[in-house]
């Protein structure tokens, strides 16, 4: 890590990752120094080290040309506090209120210091991620009492939604300060859905954590298990088959494939194109059972296992995949076509819920959408790993960062992943589909870092003796992408809000966690 | 124009024939008459509510609206609001920060009301359990007519619950 003038040591496994120990004095200027170099801040989260002798830590993620960077900064035990980090990265300051709210560390000076994750069902003062926290721990409900940002002047009216939605969606709050139809301003209210998936990952062993990373976002199951199983082979020095890496390739390209069919049903359900709906649907459901046909779940949920993968694709099997994807082609093809000319669609796309290159920059917009708006970032990309290297992905671009450009960067996605999963099938190596995880001794790091349907998903895992966790971190893209959502709002009318909303169609469970 | 009215004749009707009731499913005893129930059979409307789930149930609500299963030709229709629904669709493990939504959800909602809980974790609470920020199973926190395990269920599963909270209970079939 010579660009930020570190001592770092590799991680081990199949990422180009790096591990750094800083003290927190230091941590403002090596931000700096990476903000500076145009590093991304990828996550960032606590641990408590009691149990190991140390008081607590901050940990944070780097993107950097080189690969991932993790840097952490151990913390006192009596009063663990950092310097805020969220002037430099903007995307940080809901991270810090969560790493307070689990864990007790605390960002000094920082801005916004009200709770995230925590509402009524902990008080303040415990910590669910501190080790002498029971799992089983049963507060009485209070009141969240969260303070909102009140938006006065002549004529502004408030409109709260949520957390129960008018649609089949995720909990969350959201606070429209409104004249007239325009949104002067949004205010987001999550941590509904937040579940203990960390603290459950603390009682697990290392192979049953595959099935709890796989239920961080469901439509995201493969990239968190892809991710998992990354992270369980750097810690315990194993390598996947060659054959299940392109078999890996090809489920995560699927995934991509229906996600991105089924938002682009909604967004022309959510113009009054219910033809688009129906349509894409269609697609999405034949794609979806021949999933369950070829693979033996619809959603390929625990596919992607540590070691390699559950289930194998035999030649007549890849056959019918290849034959299906070639009317899949066509078949969106035809649906671009009409989409692209229906003005009464396109109209409503363009110029909506933009966000423009230099705000997506400054606040670290990530994935595809990120991708639509001048972050040309993939790790499929800039990091090739097995099976991407030698398949050479092409990255989808725009500028515009409206929904139009969202909505084009989804159909090029999908027409690369269909030539990408070709590629794979055409190319796949012959042998063994896993190896066996040996037994690891504890106290090793592993990382996962996979680029997702909807932008980077990280585990980052520290193991203890019996192949159990020490600490697991799953951290979602949907972090970094929803306060962007917030300013895409602004000066739009309430009624584009559904529509602005599922052109990102960021997570909530894999922020609530 | 052409082009969009020439793929809809092209795609034709997909619709399958829809699922049948499964007794199985039911976890408690049909608590409305057979009056109510006729009613409900021709028009149901529910409520969708996720009380802290994964994500992957609601993508499976979403593919039942598809027009392969097309509940909505079985007079079955999702609704905004509790007080429109007959019925609340219920997924996740009740998260404890979603608990008293769901219980405002529930209250919300006009008698004669249905609950159908959705998926492993609406169930038993599934992978995520019971712990500090998990209250498990929907019917730990409101009443459960029919639940439908799976982790996702499919469509048709959810659908063959939605149809069993409305079947008249078998004694009287």
């Amino acid at each position: 890590m010579n660009e930020l003038s570190l001592q770092a040591t590799p991680i081990a496994g199949a990422l180009p990752a790096f591990h750094a120990s800083i003290g927190p004095s230091e941590l403002r200027a090596t931000c700096e120094k990476a903000r500076a170099l145009k590093a991304r801040l990828v996550a960032l989260w606590g641990s408590d080290e009691t149990a190991r002798g140390g008081g607590y830590a901050l940990h944070l993620a780097l993107a950097l040309r080189a690969g991932l960077l993790w840097l952490s900064a151990p913390l006192a035990r009596e009063a663990p506090g950092y310097p805020s980090i969220a002037d430099l990265y903007p995307c940080a300051s809901r991270m810090q209120r969560a790493a307070y709210d689990l864990v007790g560390i605390h960002a000094l000076d920082s801005a916004d210091q009200r709770k995230w994750l925590r509402h009524g069902a902990w008080p303040e003062g415990a910590f669910p991620l501190r080790k002498d926290f029971s799992i089983a721990s049963r507060f009485a409900q209070a009141d969240d009492g969260y303070a909102f940002v009140k938006v006065e002047g002549e004529g502004v009216h408030e409109i709260p939604v949520g957390p129960v939605h008018a649609g089949t969606i995720e909990p969350g709050h959201f606070r429209f300060s409104i004249v007239g139809e325009k949104i002067l301003r949004l205010e987001q209210r999550l941590g509904y859905a937040h579940k203990g998936i960390e603290k459950r990952f603390e009682t697990m062993t290392l192979e049953e954590g595959a099935r709890l990373a796989g239920r961080v976002s469901g439509d995201s199951t493969v990239a968190y298990a892809w991710a998992w199983a990354m992270a369980v082979e750097g810690a315990s020095g194993i390598e996947p088959p060659p054959r299940a890496a392109a078999l890996r390739g090809v489920l995560l390209e699927l995934e991509r494939i229906a996600n991105h069919l089924g938002d682009l049903g909604y967004l022309g359900n959510d113009v009054a194109l219910s033809f688009g709906f129906f349509q894409f649907w269609r697609l999405k459901e034949d794609l979806l059972r021949l999933n369950a046909a070829l693979f033996g779940h619809r959603y390929l949920m625990d596919r992607i296992v540590p070691g390699g993968v559950s289930v194998d694709l035999p030649r007549e099997a890849a056959a019918r995949l290849l034959e299906r994807l070639e009317h899949l082609e066509a078949e969106v093809a035809t649906l671009k076509s009409i989409y692209d000319e229906h003005a009464g669609a396109q109209d409503r796309f363009i110029m909506t819920g933009q966000v423009t290159p230099e705000l997506a920059e400054r606040l670290g917009l990530t994935g595809f959408a990120g991708r639509a708006s001048g972050m040309w970032h993939d790790l499929r990309v800039d990091y090739a790993l097995a099976p991407y290297a030698p398949a050479r992905p092409a990255i989808a671009t725009h500028t515009r960062g409206d929904v139009a450009a969202r909505v084009s960067v989804r159909f090029d996605e999908v027409a690369e992943s269909m030539r990408l999963i070709r590629v794979f099938l055409r190319e796949l190596p012959a042998g063994e589909i896993r190896v066996a995880l040996p037994e690891s001794p504890g106290g090793r790091r592993g990382v996962g870092w996979v680029e997702g349907w909807r932008g980077e998903v990280l585990i980052a895992l520290e193991t203890t003796q019996g192949n159990r966790i020490h600490r697991a971190h799953p951290h979602d893209p949907s972090w970094q992408n929803w306060p962007l959502l917030e300013h895409a709002v602004m000066g739009n009318i309430v009624p584009d809000f559904p529509l602005i909303n599922k052109s990102f169609n960021l997570s909530y469970s894999g922020q609530d966690l | 124009m052409y082009q969009l009215l020439r793929q809809i004749a092209k795609t034709g009707i997909i619709t399958e024939p829809a699922p049948q009731p499964d007794e199985s499913l039911r976890e408690l005893e049909q608590r409305l008459g057979e009056a109510s129930l006729k009613r409900f059979g021709r028009s149901l409307a529910i409520r969708h509510v996720d009380a802290g789930s994964c994500n992957g149930c609601e993508l499976e609500i979403h593919a039942a609206n598809s027009a392969y299963y097309n509940l909505e030709r079985l007079g079955i229709k999702f609704v905004a609001s509790p007080r429109h629904a007959d019925m609340l669709l219920v997924t996740g493990p009740v998260s404890r920060n979603m608990e008293e939504a769901l219980r405002r959800t529930y209250e919300a909602t006009p008698e004669p009301k249905l609950v159908v809980a959705i998926g492993d974790c609406g169930c038993s609470g599934g992978i995520f359990g019971e712990s500090y920020a998990s209250c498990g199973a929907v019917s730990n926190v409101i009443p459960v007519d029919v639940a439908v395990p799976g982790c996702p269920p499919d469509p048709a599963a959810i659908m063959r619950g939605i149809l069993t909270a409305i079947a008249a209970p078998a004694k009287e079939r």
